[in-house]
């Protein structure tokens, strides 16, 4: 629903989620490459690929993000994270080299909120993880938001479908602005409104009638 | 298969150490679900707030239909929270603060009239019959909630 008064719960920042909300749930979703660092007994039927009574030590899975940070201990070993692709050295290079060159949404659609998950496995390799998080971002923001403010009225489609979802929430941000700018300068900020819940149902109720 | 009680009783009394981590992979999901849950009804209660702003007072059947008894009763409170608020303001005289959401530029706009309304009344005694398709001139804060709720359209020069 698109109200005013209508206000989400955000993503979480950095590291943080956000208990309560959505895109972070959706977020957590994500699947990674895990190690079981010691057995589940009587969980064999989680895991497809074996037929077993029990997860043996050393399964290789791919277990969502929400039960890895669940199960996943500094001091002791429960599961092993193995990076993703994306996140291994060789996309790293290619992140360096030209971050504006990538379709994070292939990549992703969650590269930076993942990633910034991802540290905290404690891999050997975050400080370098981090860092190109980082610098593919502030790489990408600026045609980002330019093309958010200077796209009015247009088919955004081509620039959006290689955002990852963050750019994606910045882009469409922008185009908010712009629209309610160019809104305001038609003098047209001041037109009242039907609730967007009235325009809702109206568009179903059409969409009834038709065969 | 894992039946979770006798699962949490064996490790407990027998000492299963090795149970543990099914345990808390159980654990996991379980939060996991209560995470889901919670975010779904805590989303439902925002957007019900929003329609109070958004929609009016009184909502359309339609959607009342679709609430549960508990969230009929909060929005009743957050209502009556609000009301009382409201009248609060303005040194006790009372401030309808949902009213004036866009700042008015005239104490009169022009409406067409979308559906079929009956008859309304204005302060000054005068009745207006709202058919369907006709046009109006008339005080802006009379207007605002029809306009909300679909009936009226604000016609801009």
């Amino acid at each position: 629903m698109n109200m005013q008064s209508y206000f989400p719960v955000p993503p979480g920042v950095g590291m943080e989620e956000n208990f309560l909300s959505l895109d972070d749930i959706l977020l957590s979703h994500e699947r990674l490459p895990v190690r079981s660092d010691c057995a589940f007994p009587r969980l064999g039927f989680l895991e497809k690929s074996a037929d077993t009574q029990d997860i043996a030590e050393g399964t290789k899975m791919e277990l969502p993000l929400w039960l890895t940070k669940g199960l996943y201990e500094k001091k002791r070993k429960v599961v092993s994270v193995e990076l993703p692709k994306v996140y291994r050295e060789g996309w790293r290079t290619v992140f360096n080299a030209d971050p504006n060159v990538v379709d994070l949404h292939k990549m992703g659609p969650y590269y930076y909120s993942l990633g910034s998950q991802l540290l905290h496995f404690d891999s050997p390799e975050n400080p370098d993880i981090a860092q190109t998080l980082l610098q593919t971002f502030i790489g990408r923001f600026r045609r980002t938001m330019d093309s958010s403010q200077n796209a009015y009225n247009e088919d955004t489609s081509a620039v959006v479908e290689r955002l990852d979802s963050l750019e994606k929430g910045l882009f469409r941000s922008g185009q908010i602005g712009l629209n309610g700018f160019q809104s305001w300068e038609k003098g047209q900020a001041t037109q009242l409104t039907a609730s967007s819940l009235v325009l809702n149902y109206r568009k179903r109720k059409i969409t009834d009638i038709q065969p | 298969s894992i039946n979770c009680e006798a699962t949490v009783n064996e490790a407990k009394s027998e000492g299963r150490t090795d149970l543990i981590p099914s345990i808390k992979l159980r654990h996991c999901c379980l939060l996991r679900n209560q995470r889901c849950l919670t975010a779904y009804l805590y989303d439902r209660l925002l957007r019900i707030r929003a329609l109070r702003w958004e929609y009016g007072s009184v909502l359309p059947a339609n959607v009342r239909f679709q609430m549960c008894a508990e969230e009929l009763q909060w929005f009743s409170q957050y209502k009556k929270s609000l009301a009382i608020f409201m009248r609060s303001l303005g040194g006790g005289e009372g401030l309808d603060i949902t009213q004036d959401m866009k700042p008015p530029k005239s104490l009169y706009i022009e409406v067409r009239c979308l559906k079929d309304h009956g008859e309304f009344e204005i302060d000054d005694g005068t009745v207006i019959l709202l058919k369907k398709n006709s046009q109006h001139f008339l005080p802006r804060w009379k207007c605002e909630q029809l306009i909300r709720q679909g009936v009226l359209e604000h016609v801009m020069s």
